[in-house]
């Protein structure tokens, strides 16, 4: 298709504003976390690291980090067994009430987190705390496991897709039974879909709030909440942007590991 | 190599195996929800045998290729292996192994890793693997390839190494579905020479789908002509091209012309179908004399002639009506005739096949 010059000029203003309006803000983040007065004025004259110093050696910073690691983690984990099995057995089975499975799978990345939220929440306080299961990092991990599922998911079920099923046949064809099959040839078919899907997941898990908020008990915080809750205080503003730019720049990895994981389909 | 270090074994199996067929289907029916693919199937397949399943597309012998290979379980019905029943066994519990359509060479193993994978399977040392690989992909003429990936092979070298690696682990039969389907025509008729010595070579048991009855003449031993989830005839690549015993085979192996009603009476006095192939049929001057006692002979005009290359196709029609398609081969013997020469056919008259 070819564009006018007057049209290619309009697009490409249109694509930078979009690009600055998004990217802008984080910069700004970046930028402020060097800035002396603790109200984030601008312009800025002083820098410091000050603010770096004191991210690095807060005790709350700390202990949340160490609960988002946790928490991502063990869902990320829960995420690519669980979604690896459903999307193996979605995609190679043929079985009764398949579509619907199908549909309660991915519905939670599309329910509201909040809805989410408030269900597990109800259930935890209500049916599993007079058994012994109340509200804690378990509950967490549960919440997050229910739409970091979807990721690996998606992922794999979109490469299984496209994976020739004659390799599989070929593989029992030439003696292998179901299981050597599936390690020898189907795994390694979709080993960077099922990769791509745990770093999206475990990024999901990492930055979310809402569902945490919900599932939570009082007192625990994850790196989110904790800013969250610091943002308003008027002397830990300064360390809330050094966290939110080491979170920009660290998020960064796993969405570019996954982008070219998913790239580089099939050598 | 192994057949010398294995012949004083093989020689008393191979008494009793040139009376048990590689492969017995007896009675076997097929169905996918309302659609019945094959329709109550016998079909004895010999030891050493290079055998064709020809029929066009839907006419069920991709799916017998898929149940001897244990791929789809039969409805009803049984199938033996040398004798033994492995109907209901697993594809990885049949000594039988496959040339895919597609070939399913494994992306992320290189060819010589592909070739090995059944090997591997089988615990053969790595020092065994190696050589049987080594020799495989000479077999194929393709020892420089080992070390590549599938994607960066041609399609006929990934062909070549799909058979190299089905045929590595010695079965007692080979499967080959439509396996040089997807190559182009003078690749496909070089490979159709070099799979006939291959098999000659290794006296494997070949089972051979395809829907090219060319091919299915050129390579076969013996040839099952399937229609629509029957067998509509089996032999040998002559029976079925000389005498066909069905409409369906006649017009399916090759052209051929298919007479009936007054002018089938007039050559042989009764109703039958007849099939006269077109290359048996000579044209000549009206007013020439029969070449030789036992002719069939009929008047009729040129209607179209279409130049081929080695042969001319010339259609005529009798004055009854009856179109004839007449092949002449484009020698010292040609008749030069021209559109609307009005000309005597003629043709032996053992040409003349009962359908």
């Amino acid at each position: 298709m070819r564009l006018s010059r007057s049209a290619k000029i309009t697009l490409r203003i249109f694509a930078a504003a979009v690009m600055a309006a998004i990217y802008l803000p984080l910069l700004l983040v970046i930028v402020n976390s060097f800035n002396a007065t603790t109200s984030g004025a601008f312009p800025i004259t002083d820098f410091t690291t000050r603010w770096w110093e004191a991210a690095f050696t807060n005790e709350g910073v700390r202990e949340a980090l160490w609960t988002s690691l946790r928490v991502a983690t063990v869902a990320t984990v829960i995420a690519l067994l669980l979604g690896a099995m459903i999307a193996f057995a979605l995609s190679r089975y043929e079985f009764f009430g398949k579509n619907t499975v199908n549909l309660l799978v991915v519905l939670p990345i599309a329910l509201p987190g909040i809805v989410t939220g408030v269900a597990l929440n109800n259930t935890f306080k209500t049916v599993l705390e007079p058994l012994g299961i109340g509200l804690g990092l378990f509950s967490v991990i549960v919440g997050h496991a229910t739409f970091c599922i979807v990721m690996v998911f998606n992922n794999v079920q979109a490469r299984l897709g496209r994976m020739n099923r004659g390799l599989e046949e070929a593989a029992m064809d030439m003696g292998a039974n179901v299981i050597r099959a599936f390690f020898t040839v189907t795994l390694p078919g979709f080993k960077s879909a099922f990769l791509a899907g745990g770093l999206l997941a475990f990024a999901l898990s990492f930055d979310e709030i809402v569902v945490t908020t919900f599932t939570a008990p009082p007192g625990t915080e994850t790196l989110p909440i904790w800013i969250f809750n610091n943002m308003a205080r008027p002397n830990q503003a300064p360390v809330v942007n050094v966290i939110a730019a080491v979170l920009v720049l660290l998020s960064m990895i796993p969405v570019y590991l996954s982008q070219r994981m998913t790239g580089d389909d099939r050598k | 190599m192994q057949a010398t270090a294995a012949s004083g074994a093989a020689s008393l199996v191979s008494a009793a195996a040139a009376v048990t067929p590689a492969i017995s289907l007896q009675n076997v029916v097929k169905t996918f929800g309302e659609f019945t693919a094959v329709k109550g199937l016998d079909l004895d397949i010999r030891q050493g045998e290079f055998f064709s399943l020809l029929g066009p597309s839907g006419s069920g012998k991709t799916t017998v290729l898929r149940m001897i290979a244990g791929f789809e379980l039969p409805s009803s019905g049984r199938i033996d292996l040398a004798g033994r029943d492995v109907t209901r066994k697993a594809p990885f519990e049949r000594d039988v192994n496959t040339v895919f359509q597609d070939y399913a060479l494994f992306p992320h193993l290189s060819v010589a890793e592909n070739v090995g994978y059944g090997l591997k399977l089988r615990r053969t040392s790595r020092g065994d693997r190696r050589r049987l690989v080594a020799e495989a992909l000479e077999m194929i003429r393709l020892p420089h390839v080992a070390d590549r990936l599938p994607s960066q092979l041609s399609g006929g070298q990934r062909q070549r190494v799909a058979l190299a690696r089905a045929l590595v682990l010695r079965p007692q039969v080979l499967l080959l579905d439509e396996p040089l389907g997807a190559l182009d025509k003078q690749l496909r008729e070089q490979m159709q020479v070099e799979l006939k010595q291959i098999q000659r070579t290794v006296g494997i048991t070949f089972v051979f789908v395809t829907h090219d009855q060319e091919e299915a003449l050129t390579l076969s031993d013996r040839v099952a002509v399937f229609n629509e989830g029957l067998v509509e005839q089996v032999g040998t690549p002559e029976d079925l091209y000389e005498r066909p015993s069905s409409r369906f085979v006649a017009s399916f192996l090759g052209n051929t012309n298919l007479v009936e009603g007054e002018l089938a009476r007039g050559l042989t006095g009764s109703d039958a179908l007849l099939s006269i192939r077109p290359e048996r049929i000579r044209i000549r001057q009206p007013d020439e004399p029969l070449e030789a006692a036992g002719m069939s002979s009929v008047e009729a005009v040129i209607e179209e002639i279409v130049y081929t290359g080695p042969s001319t196709r010339f259609v005529a029609r009798t004055s009854a009506g009856q179109k004839l398609i007449v092949q002449e081969q484009n020698d010292s013997r040609a008749s030069s005739a021209h559109r609307g020469d009005r000309v005597r056919l003629e043709w032996s008259s053992r040409f003349n096949y009962t359908v």
